[in-house]
């Protein structure tokens, strides 16, 4: 089988992690004398801290500390916060709670066992206060402060106007207008945070273990929070991790807590999360409400858009939100030629778990508002879906295409893509389907839905959140910096590190491909070791694995440090071929002559040469050891003066397409279809491509139909087992088609662009518009449960 | 039956993947906490304490069990079988896993061991299941990596289902 880039290469993962050898966070060894913790947490959504009592925890045999909020405020800060609003978390609740499950104290024991007991006996008085859950009502004057000296739950309004968007609705046919709720959910990995900490006072130093997923730019966040230097807060990832998703970034708080318990017991710290704690309060995805409005031609030509986006991110702002409110911004007018739109960005806190990444990343909140949009566009207009999709879709001819609000679409064929994937007879089929179902009385519907998938996001993006003013006075952010280095040992063999952390997606593999490739070897012959240390690692703020950065990323810095070695190995080969080095290529293991084939010396021997041999190096040159390649594409632009942003490096294209049933007993949504066409420029290894694909298609279909995070109105969780939150097992996920068309990124060496968050995003908007047409309704709340469609329908007349 | 004070610690011997083993641990330790970190068999993993996830599934005398669910004392004088028995000499993996590898049916691999413990069971008691059969064990199972796709082509190719030389967890 061909090992080349851009085929379906096994995984070098693989054979470890099917035999128990997988080396997850909480394998790890730990020092000697490690203590375990249990995190005490709040049972109300929203309380004064009136006093702690540990006296009794403390009296048990083998507890070692209760830690306060009170303790950790005097030893450390609270976490530095994007916006300029005193919205103050520490990694313990400070003198008030502000969501059911944030912790308040810290057992420390030596035992986990034991560290649960002593929880219990801890003695917790609070004054509960009023609890804010509802976005919208924690706008209203009459709500209850969250953190008073903001004096605002809604602690960010932002507005932007790119083009002409007043004279686009002035001109319009017709004005269609939407309101749309995205809810909460999270995408739970199977194994949860896992933080390990040691404190070493001759230097002030804390040395730490967790199974943190990055941004890295996370990292000067924990180690200002701990009153250190970065080199002070080491930080070290585990070779393997069990799943992240986005969600593992935001066990950093509790890095923060497990190297404050280790200062103060004087004793290395393990905690380990355990599911009920995670539900709880690790991670949701933010709740939004948009409301969206189109000015529109009688065809169906979208003139202009307005948006007026709420997102709700919970009790605190931690880093680095309020990031899917922007992540999507320069791209905020989706597949669709618009030029002009405005915007308005609300951030609210509530009494909620806050809120943080997940894949991806704002994605679903704008599309399914977009999207569902374009659908009563073609509902009120009389028009057909698809219709009016490609006639506002961005022509061929305009790429690099430059959206209204600032993104770069480094290239795409959408009306290709789409013809594509209704052709093969696929629509034909829905159609009669449809027909067949509806001739017989059932409930069937259609949905469509396009989406733009970006990857690799500009670090400046963020910034787009401050005024330009306040820009200006900063100083501009921008940029994205990838890092891997390839080392050659004394043999000739090849490693490779990389500034990314495991999470699953095979990296170990692609970069061994790609490695490979420009050496001549394959990728058995190349090692790649993955696990983090921020002391030892190259990494920049962008570092880590998030927002597909590693395809338009990691793997082009991988590709250029692959390069520079070939290159200079040709150089050192040049000299002791006799020929010149545009004449030498390494070939199957082998560095040759090209014009006399025959002249040829192994590919170890001249890769071992500047460890025994410098004295064979070609005059001036270095010896060749180790390169790292560093990329950081110049698109990746600060934000400009009118506010436009080219918010990520590469953008692919995702149309999904599908039928959908109602199940006339149950009402369960059950999808007859899905086709997904994915264009994201060059595949680096197909299997593992579609396997990223259908990973994100069955969190598409999770967030439609059956993931929410359900907090009632008095702020209380009811979501806290996996008997409650919904996690689709194989009965739930439906056969996807995939379909795949291959328009190269001419920003980056490799053509390739990120494809894992496109179905997150596009199967929540897709299945909701095929309801839509189904129940011809205008408002479809997800996840569409049985309880949800039986009451659109009881609402409607539909039902029997 | 043996009876023991739920604050003394005990000795729980046991044969682990064919070697008898033993460790002191409380009465109320959890087989999977005793196994991962009394024994150092750290493959079997834990997802949920709750008996829902699956990824805590082991084998006690060849009947696959939530370890989670299950105290250390239940498995006294029993055999244990978990993840790390499956690969034959050298590491070579056997039916079950490398079929998993044709299809790509694991990315995170933190579910895995325990899908391969429910299934080394369940073919032996089943070894010509149907894809529904083989669907229904699965949903004991939650994977949040890879949409099951590249599990139910792996089972599949495992039960002889399909051909083994037509990896399709790639396709569909």
């Amino acid at each position: 089988m061909s090992q080349r880039l851009g085929t379906s290469v096994a995984r070098k993962e693989d054979p470890a992690l099917l035999s128990g050898r997988g080396r997850y966070a909480d394998d790890l060894p730990v020092p000697a004398g490690t203590l375990h913790a249990h995190v005490i947490r709040s049972p109300h959504p929203h309380a004064d801290i009136v006093s702690i009592d540990p006296a009794e925890a403390l009296a048990k045999d083998g507890v070692w500390a209760v830690i306060t909020g009170d303790d950790i405020r005097k030893i450390s800060d609270p976490f530095l916060v994007a916006l300029k609003s005193p919205i103050h978390q520490w990694s313990l609740a400070v003198d008030r709670v502000r969501f059911a499950g944030e912790p308040v104290a810290l057992v420390v024991a030596e035992s986990r066992y034991l560290a649960e007991d002593a929880a219990e006996l801890v003695q917790i008085e609070y004054a509960p206060l009023e609890a804010i859950v509802d976005p919208v009502a924690a706008c209203k004057p009459s709500a209850p402060i969250l953190h008073p000296d903001a004096k605002t739950n809604e602690v960010s309004v932002r507005k932007f106007a790119y083009g002409d968007t007043k004279s686009a609705f002035e001109r319009a046919d017709r004005i269609v207008k939407l309101t749309v709720d995205f809810h909460r959910l999270s995408f739970t990995p199977m194994e949860c945070f896992v933080a390990v900490a040691q404190y070493n006072p001759a230097n002030d130093s804390y040395d730490c273990m967790a199974n943190f997923q990055g941004p890295f730019s996370t990292h000067p966040v924990m180690a200002r929070a701990l009153r250190v230097p970065g080199p002070k807060m080491r930080l070290r990832i585990p070779p393997d991790s069990g799943g992240s998703f986005g969600i593992k970034l935001s066990v950093f708080p509790y890095v923060v807590l497990a190297a404050l318990a280790a200062k103060i017991t004087g004793r290395p710290v393990k905690w380990v999360e355990d599911r009920a704690e995670h539900l709880l309060a690790a991670s949701s995805g933010p709740n939004r409400v948009t409301e969206i409005e189109a000015a529109v031609t009688k065809d169906g030509k979208i003139l202009g858009l307005k948006m007026d986006q709420l997102e709700d991110y919970g009790a605190f702002l931690r880093a680095p939100m309020p990031g899917p409110l922007y992540r999507m911004h320069g791209a905020v007018t989706g597949g669709y030629d618009v030029p002009n739109i405005d915007v308005i960005n609300r951030v609210v806190l509530t009494n909620k778990m806050p809120a943080s990444l997940i894949r991806g990343f704002g994605g679903p909140q704008l599309y399914l508002a977009l999207e569902r949009l374009v659908q009563r566009i073609a509902i009120e207009l009389g028009l057909d879906h698809l219709e009016v999709i490609k006639r506002n879709l961005v022509p061929p001819e305009k790429f690099p295409y430059h959206a209204a609000a600032g993104s770069l679409y480094d290239s795409g064929d959408y009306p290709r893509a789409v013809e594509t994937a209704i052709g093969g007879g696929r629509l034909d089929y829905l159609k009669k389907r449809r027909d067949e179902a509806r001739a017989a009385g059932r409930k069937y519907g259609i949905g469509f839905a396009v989406v733009v998938e970006p990857a690799m996001s500009n670090m400046g993006y963020l910034s787009t959140l401050l005024t330009p003013e306040a820009r200006d006075k900063a100083g501009p952010k921008n940029g994205a910096t990838s890092m891997v280095t390839v080392n050659l040992d004394p043999l000739g063999a090849v490693s490779v590190t990389a500034d990314v952390t495991v999470q699953g997606q095979g990296h170990e593999t692609v970069l061994a491909q790609i490695v490979a490739e420009q050496l001549g070897l394959t990728p058995g012959d190349v090692d790649v070791t993955l696990e983090m240390d921020t002391a030892k690692d190259q990494w920049s703020i962008a570092a880590g694995t998030y927002s597909c950065r590693f395809t338009p990323g990691t793997a082009v810095a991988a590709h250029m440090a692959a390069s520079q070695i070939a290159a200079k190995l040709k150089g050192i080969a040049a000299k002791q071929l006799n020929v010149l080095p545009d004449d030498v290529e390494l070939v199957g293991g082998r560095i040759r002559s090209r014009s006399n084939p025959d002249n040829a010396v192994s590919f170890s021997r001249i890769a071992g040469t500047s460890h025994w041999s410098p004295v064979m190096l070609p005059d001036g040159m270095a010896p060749v050891i180790s390169e790292t390649g560093v990329w950081n594409p110049p698109e990746l632009a600060p934000p400009s003066g009118d506010d436009r942003i080219n918010t990520s490096f590469t953008y692919g294209f995702v149309f999904d397409m599908c039928g959908i049933e109602i199940d006339p007993i149950t009402y369960q949504v059950k999808v007859d279809r899905y086709v997904s066409m994915h264009d994201a420029g060059k595949i680096l290894n197909p299997m593992i491509a579609d396997g990223q694909i259908r990973g994100a298609f069955a969190q598409g279909v999770a967030a439609a139909l059956y993931e929410e995070f359900v907090t009632n109105e008095e702020g209380a969780f009811l979501t806290g087992t996996f008997a409650d939150y919904l996690v689709p097992t194989v009965s739930e996920i439906p056969e996807v088609e995939i379909i795949h068309q291959e328009t190269p990124s001419p920003f980056t060496p490799l053509g390739a662009k990120g494809l894992a968050e496109g179905n997150c995003m596009s199967v929540p908007a897709c299945i909701a518009n095929a309801i839509a047409d189904a129940l011809g309704v205008k408002d479809v709340q997800l996840p569409a449960t049985p309880r949800r469609i039986h009451a659109l329908m009881a609402q409607h007349g539909g039902v029997r | 039956m043996r009876r023991v004070n739920k604050d003394q610690r005990v000795r729980i011997s046991l044969t682990l993947n064919g070697r008898k083993m033993s460790a002191d641990a409380e009465p109320r330790m959890l087989l999977s906490d005793f196994l991962r970190h009394s024994l150092g068999a750290t493959g079997t993993h834990v997802g949920c304490e709750h008996g829902v996830c699956g990824c805590c599934t082991v084998q006690i005398d060849g009947t696959a069990v939530r370890s989670c669910l299950t105290l250390a004392m239940q498995a006294e004088g029993r055999e244990v079988t978990t993840v790390e028995s499956l690969a034959g000499p050298g590491g070579k993996l056997n039916k079950l896993q490398q079929a998993f590898q044709n299809h790509h049916a694991l990315q995170c691999g933190f579910c895995t061991p325990g899908i391969l413990m429910s299934f080394t069971d369940y073919l032996a008691r089943n070894p010509k299941p149907t894809e529904e059969e083989l669907r229904d064990v699965l949903g004991g199972h939650i994977c949040r990596c890879t949409g099951y796709a590249g599990i139910m082509a792996a089972l599949k190719e495992a039960a002889g289902l399909t051909n083994a030389n037509e990896p399709t967890g790639a396709k569909s």
